[in-house]
């Protein structure tokens, strides 16, 4: 009963794990099994055969023998195979080893005196009653066994003891002599349960003798089942073919032992049931060749079903599949909001959210049913529907067009009703590869037409999409509470600061970048018409007085369009993007209107780019996110980005081959400072040559004279790129990309339009291919930097065939590189979950994990939470600062100091680049080219 | 050091230094020892002295010094080292708590004297910032009352909420940014001559709790004269192991059966070496002698390095040449080459190889700045902070070298997971996820079936604490919002469900109705009474 359950929660308190015994087994069996045939002439189950009905039901229609329960009602039921002679248990061989080592041979006992014996145990509880886990505990009994073996002759009976070994994987030998598995169990059932304390075994749950098997547990059908090719014949499954082996050996051993053959047939046919019956456990024994299928596949034994990536426990149990979701290719939509996500009308059609029938709402619900699984709206628009109803009894009952109308009217309080998805409901939006939280984000639904999945282009970094064809998956959710959950923990605007680095992860990209760049740089301004345009993209109904007027006419700056979208007591400064690097002054960073300045809530001066409303870089998003709140900030994602598209759509933005063009003046000089380049290289190598080449401390002539080349040629390349640099200024698009930080970067661009550089592997320059040199372009023995590497060329001028050979070797480095590292990186990050996901926050601030170890006492020293945090600080004290002191006379005049200064802004908020102050003192001037 | 508690505490109770020393470096602690019987002793300590052991154990009060938490591992012998900032040196008189914070400034002391008469708490390093700020406007008590409570209260609302599973995030954190880490070694920032792992590996290194990092460097500082060159220089010579193959070549003499070794007069000056030296050093095993080298076509007398193999065998030959080959002649094990690097105003020294205990030792080194990035060494000189510490600073800086900005806060989870009981454990199924309590977690990781085979025999026992458990039961986990409950009480006198009387059917347009808006969220269930099933309407699916 459907209804009935709801609000029950039951839950599994613990989990006791032991070993079968025999008596257990053949208790717990529906059914002995003898026959190792499965079905009968008709295709019935044969009585006591591995199909028997008792073990349950596949096949529809029939019922089980045992609990009288259908297909889907009866779980299935063991039963058992009793073998004719004992046999080893694969898993347990270690530890019989240990067990037979341990005690004696003759009277059974562990072999140590009681009072060592007392003394472990002692140190076990200890141990134990510390808090020690499993491993630690091991550690003790390891150590008891070791000593245990070391005594030669029993402290109790005085017997003299054997060596025993094992003969992998599953022979026991006494001082060479084989020890049967008969024998073996003998033995350990002489153990007595005190001494197995000691050993780490606990003989409540787990006597010794059962790990040697007289009897094989005999899993049900509905674990094992048959499938009907369409042919009408039969396949049954692997553990059925390794059970069927397993009966045949059975029988064989039985008849020839009863029959008083001679024991050479005996031992080898208890051999071969060993063999089956280690293969049915685990098909991947060392020492054994595998069980195979007829068609020489490896069959898929219990272990294999259990481990690895594909098994039970990592497919199966850890991650599970699901109802009520959709996946598809995904395809931008700028106009939706951040936390909107478009869904094809054949997708909203059959994802459904289920609607209780209640008091309140018992009438509408009837007329949603009453318009059958697929209805229109009054312009033919998508309209949600019913595909479902399910009744108190838990019963489905599908509607269609047909049926709608009666099936409404049956409609009550207490029926359950599938609607389809309506504008605003909340999903869950996920793309794979899911490395962290923001990878999974709650989304409101808008139904259109066509057949992807749309969203705004600024959610794109935490997913970390693009459009090449990428799919991801929706997931509807279906109970209140978990609504209720996503809404408020998950949805798109509660991510956008990152609890990786606590600054925004959702913000504008690309066109956004560039967009808001042309908006605000410089004296940007737009005419009425323009301004309409852009400000009809968002919701500001009335013009802001023109700020500019010239020639007559009114204009409008791109800085008091922005300052529109921002909140009007907003104020901070922050250098932008496009600002030049290094330390410089004031005048500088104003003359390139790269110092923003914004004051209650206008842009007074500088661009607004990436350090503005980028992705992870941007300053205003990160202030807005955490002093006005998630959704204020999403209203503003919104409409900036909305606003950067109308201005870039307005001023035109394009970007081609001849954006890299340089006069010819400039080539020549890049030609010449390359040609000198390679000159010196060539100095050294001469000098090498003639064994003049100073050595570096600790490294070979020939790396010497590497590191020197590579470092002139990685010079060179860089000159070439400020050479043709300085011929790109910012009104060049690609530049502006580059310097706003849409896309590209300035090397980039010096590789288009100077000079590709060195190509390296493995941080070195090219060196095999033949014998002695790359390419057989060259002599051999060239150590000069065309012949090992070197790229003049430019993109746009195009490569030489060697440089394109040479760039095609570095470049196929990168895609091993990125091959080699998503799988490796992958393993960490599972580690690191698996190692840390158990860890929680508790009540008193402390970090415990599961057993209630305190981790820390505070989350990272001082209980912050990182995505609260402000860049990983704790508060804004300059923030709180202005706040309380702004008005102070000695706080205004420190301001004015700080402003002359820097303020306060440091190189790293920029940009992150390796400091190369440490300059090393070994080094010495490249020798020079005489 | 729990083993440092335990000297203390048997000290404190009447027995001899050497004694307790021994003790504990066997792995006793206080309450093991009271629980043990003498002839468990017996086996570290003469029977006397250990009877007299447990009787003092027996006679002294069991008061103040609490146990090792955990069973102690015998840790390496202390060696014999200055004090610094971060060791904790063998306490001689009653244990001290070094103090490693400095001392508060003026400022500093200003705020703390503010924020105890608001009543609050900040850390100190937010306390430190504000100071710095603040210096020199002047302020009055009221408006710094004013400015602390502000921020405190922004303090509290940053603070980390109950039940955040802060597990995850933290690992997410660290593990998301490694997809868009390098792999390769790369050359030292600068440095030429250096080879430094970095990137992935490097970190996967850190997490994996390596005993000993592929690329071992170290950093060293001196106490004074870090800005002298040639002294610099000196130490560098000093330091950096040479074997007399670095200085000489080494030739078999196979007519003779010896190994003869040229020592190289250039090499030996750049690497400090001196003939008596040499010789001090091969003492055992030949002499330097005048012999005639064949150098091309001419002979020539050299000095050379004598040994000889005594019986003819070439078998011992070759491995006599191996002997020679790899023979020390100075330096420090494992610090195979030094090199001087500016720093600031001076010079810091980095060596390829690390042995950091040997190198404290030298008397010229300033302990308490000099550094390896061998964080299993560090752990074994230092102890369990100081490598918690060194797994921070070392996972930090290379996440921030490649440039990825991760907070410090969740590297310091990891590390203090990694160091939790006391003991350097990788992250990983031989670390912690291997000795997670959980019979489920651990299977669904790796191993599989090796741990349910051992669970069965062992009879554990899972209490399904953990996440994995409960998702593969299928029960919610115990974090953030499955790890309260929520009950609604419906006041009293409130009408039973069935007697709320059906209402009056709400007017609804016409079929095509607009767009429903999201339903509200329904009044916790009344239990309706189920209205009995008619017949199945029509068809059912199943």
């Amino acid at each position: 009963m459907m209804s009935s359950m709801r609000g029950v929660t039951k839950r599994i308190q613990s989990i006791k794990f032991a070993l079968l015994s025999p008596d257990e087994i053949r208790r717990m069996s529906a059914t002995k099994i003898i026959t190792a045939d499965t079905y009968d002439d008709d295709g019935f189950p044969i009585d006591m055969g591995l199909m028997d009905s008792h073990l349950g039901v596949i096949e529809p229609g029939l019922r089980c023998k045992t609990c009288g329960g259908k297909v889907d009602d009866c779980p299935g039921h063991f039963g058992h195979i009793d073998l004719a002679m004992p046999v080893i248990h694969v898993g347990y061989v270690k530890d019989i080893k240990k067990l037979l080592q341990a005690t004696c041979r003759k009277c059974g006992r562990l072999l140590l005196t009681r009072q060592q014996a007392q003394e472990y145990m002692a140190e076990m509880e200890q141990v134990e009653e510390l808090g020690g886990d499993v491993t630690e505990v091991g550690y003790v009994t390891k150590e008891t066994a070791r000593e245990a073996q070391k005594r030669q002759r029993c402290p109790h009976c005085g017997e003299e003891q054997g060596k025993v070994t094992l003969d992998k994987p599953t022979t026991f030998r006494e001082d060479g002599h084989k020890l049967t598995p008969k024998e073996v169990r003998e033995r350990l059932e002489r153990i007595p349960n005190e001494d197995l304390r000691v050993l780490g075994m606990n003989p409540e749950v787990a006597r010794p003798e059962w790990m040697v098997l007289t009897a094989l547990l005999v899993p049900p059908v509905t674990v094992r089942p048959s499938i009907t090719l369409e042919s009408g014949d039969r396949s049954e499954d692997d553990l059925t073919h390794k059970l069927v082996d397993v009966l045949r050996i059975n029988q064989r051993l039985r008849e020839n032992r009863d029959a008083g053959a001679p024991q050479l047939i005996v031992e080898d046919l208890w051999e071969l049931l060993q063999y089956h019956v280690t293969t049915y456990f685990d098909n991947q024994t060392s020492g054994i060749p595998p069980a195979r299928h007829r068609s020489g596949r490896p069959l898929k034994t219990l272990v294999q079903r259990l481990k690895g990536k594909e098994g039970r426990f990592r497919s199966n149990l850890s991650g599970k599949r699901v109802n009520f979701s959709a996946r598809t290719v995904i395809s931008p939509d700028p106009i939706l909001s951040i936390n909107e996500v478009g869904v094809p009308v054949e997708a909203a059609r059959e994802l459904t959210v289920p609607v209780h029938v209640q008091a309140y709402n018992s009438e509408i619900v009837k007329q949603w049913v009453k318009r059958g699984p697929a209805p229109l709206g009054p312009l033919g628009e998508y309209a949600p529907g019913v595909n479902y109803v399910i009744r108190p009894d838990g019963r489905r009952i599908r509607v269609t067009d047909k049926n709608a109308e009666v099936v409404a009217e049956a409609v009550e309080i207490g029926y359950t009703v599938e609607r389809q998805l309506v504008d605003g409901d909340i999903v869950l939006f996920n793309r794979q590869p899911s490395l962290h939280r923001m990878s999974m984000m709650a989304h409101e639904v808008r139904v259109m037409p066509h057949k992807t999945f749309r969203f705004n282009l600024a959610v794109c970094p935490p997913y970390n999409a693009d459009f090449d064809g990428d799919e991801m998956n929706l997931h509807v959710l279906q109970s209140e509470e978990a609504r209720a959950e996503a809404r408020v923990l998950m949805r798109v605007q509660e991510h956008i600061l990152s609890p990786r680095f606590g600054g925004p992860v959702i913000g504008g990209i690309h066109d956004h970048i560039t967009g808001s760049f042309l908006l605000t740089y410089k004296e940007s301004k737009f005419t009425r018409e323009e301004v309409t345009f852009i400000l009809s993209k968002i919701d500001i109904r009335d013009l802001p007085p023109p700020d500019i007027k010239k020639g007559g006419k009114e204009f409008w700056s791109g800085k008091a369009l922005f300052s529109a979208i921002l909140p009007k007591d907003l104020s901070m400064t922050f250098k932008s993007s496009i600002a030049p690097k290094g330390d410089i002054g004031l005048k500088e960073l104003k003359e390139e209107d790269s110092l923003v300045v914004i004051k209650d809530g206008v842009v007074l001066s500088g661009t607004i780019d990436e350090n503005g409303v980028g992705a992870f870089k941007g300053k205003i998003l990160d202030k807005l996110a955490r002093d006005y709140g998630p959704d204020a900030a999403r209203v503003f994602i919104d409409k900036g980005t909305k606003m950067a598209i109308g201005a870039i759509m307005i001023r035109g933005f394009t970007t081609g081959i001849d954006d890299e063009d340089i006069p010819e003046e400039a080539k020549k000089q890049i030609a010449d400072s390359l040609r000198t380049a390679i000159e010196k290289v060539e100095g050294l190598v001469e000098s090498y040559k003639r064994g003049e080449l100073e050595q570096m401390p600790g490294r070979s002539l020939e790396e010497t004279l590497e590191v020197e080349a590579m470092k002139i040629l990685g010079r060179a390349r860089d000159l070439a790129g400020q050479i043709a640099g300085k011929h790109l200024g910012i009104e060049n698009s690609a530049v502006i990309m580059a310097r706003s930080g849409a896309r590209g970067s300035m090397l980039n661009l010096s590789q288009m339009a100077g000079s590709i550089g060195q190509q390296a592997v493995r941080g070195e320059r090219l060196s095999r291919g033949y014998w002695n040199r790359t390419l057989p372009h060259f002599k051999k023995g060239d150590l000069g930097a065309e012949a090992k590497g070197f790229v003049k060329s430019s993109y746009k001028s195009g490569l030489h065939p060697t440089e394109y050979f040479f760039h095609a070797m570095g470049g196929r480095e990168g895609l091993v590189d990125t091959a080699v590292r998503t799988s490796r990186s992958g393993y960490m990050q599972r580690r690191l979950i698996n190692a840390l996901e158990d860890l929680k926050v508790k009540e008193d601030g402390t970090v415990r994990n599961t057993a209630d170890t305190i981790i820390q006492f505070k989350f990272g020293e001082d209980g912050v939470d990182p995505s609260r945090s402000v860049q990983g600080r704790a508060v804004d004290i300059d923030d709180i600062l202005q706040e309380v002191l702004g008005e102070e006379p000695s706080w205004k005049e420190r301001l004015r100091e700080q402003e002359m200064a820097s303020y306060g802004l440091t190189e790293k908020d920029m940009y992150v680049e390796i400091s190369e102050e440490e300059v090393e003192v070994e080094e010495e001037e490249p020798p020079s080219e005489e | 050091m729990a083993r440092a508690t335990t000297i203390q505490a048997l000290r404190n109770r009447g027995i001899s230094k050497k004694t307790a020393t021994i003790l504990a470096d066997a792995g006793f602690t206080l309450e093991k020892l009271a629980a043990s019987k003498v002839d468990r002793l017996t086996k570290f300590l003469p029977k006397k002295e250990a009877e007299k052991v447990l009787k003092k154990l027996g006679a002294a009060p069991p008061a103040e010094t609490k146990p090792a938490p955990k069973k102690e591992k015998a840790k390496p012998a202390a060696r014999g080292r200055k004090p610094t900032a971060k060791a904790e040196a063998e306490p001689e008189t009653p244990l001290t708590i070094p103090v490693k914070a400095p001392p508060l400034t003026a400022g500093e002391q200003e705020i703390m004297d503010g924020l105890k008469e608001v009543g609050r708490w900040l850390p100190r390093y937010v306390v430190g910032e504000l100071a710095k700020k603040i210096h020199g406007l002047k302020l009055s008590k009221k408006r710094l009352h004013e400015v602390l409570t502000k921020i405190c209260e922004k303090f509290d609302l940053h603070a980390i909420d109950a039940n955040e599973s802060a597990g995850i995030v933290s690992a997410q954190s660290i593990g998301e940014p490694g997809t868009q880490m390098t792999m390769r070694t790369f050359h030292y920032a600068g440095v030429a001559e250096m080879n430094v792992t970095l990137g992935l590996p490097r970190l996967i290194e850190i997490v994996d709790a390596r005993r000993v990092p592929s690329t071992p460097i170290m950093e060293l500082f001196v106490k004074s004269g870090h800005t002298d060159l040639e002294k610099m220089r000196k130490i560098a010579t000093e330091i950096e192991m040479t074997s007399l193959e670095d200085i000489a070549s080494i030739e078999t003499d196979l007519v003779n059966m010896r190994v003869l070794a040229y020592p190289d007069d250039h090499r030996m000056r750049s690497r400090g070496v001196t003939w008596p030296e040499i010789e001090e050093k091969m003492k055992k095993f030949g002499e330097v002698q005048e012999v005639k080298r064949q150098v091309g076509n001419v002979e020539k007398r050299a000095r050379a390095l004598v040994v000889e193999a005594g019986e003819p065998s070439f078998k011992k030959l070759q491995r006599l040449v191996e002997q020679v080959r790899t023979m020390k002649i100075k330096g420090i094990d494992g610090i195979s080459r030094a090199i001087i690097k500016k720093r600031g105003e001076g010079y810091v020294i980095y060596t390829e190889g690390s042995n950091l205990s040997k190198i404290l030792e030298l008397p010229y080194v300033d302990a308490s700045r000099t550094t390896t990035n061998s964080v299993q060494e560090i752990y074994e000189v230092l102890g369990i902070e100081a490598a918690r510490n060194a797994i921070v600073n070392e996972a930090y800086n290379t996440l921030q070298e490649q440039g990825l900005t991760v907070d410090i806060r969740h590297i310091m989870l990891v590390s203090d997971m990694m160091t939790n009981d006391g003991d350097v454990k990788a992250i990983g199924r031989h670390g912690i996820s291997g000795r997670k309590s959980s019979v489920l977690a651990r299977a669904a990781f790796e191993i599989t079936a090796h741990h349910l085979l051992r669970a069965a025999i062992t009879g554990e026992v899972d209490y399904l604490d953990g996440v994995a458990e409960n998702v593969i039961v299928g029960q919610p986990v115990t974090l953030g919002t499955g790890a309260v409950n929520l009950i609604y009480q419906p006041p009293a006198g409130l009408p039973k469900p069935s007697a709320i009387p059906k209402p009056k059917p709400v007017p609804v347009p016409p079929v095509p109705v607009p767009v429903p808006a999201p339903l509200p969220a329904p009044l916790p269930a009344p239990e309706a009474e189920p209205a009995e099933p008619e017949e199945p309407i029509q068809e059912v699916v199943p």
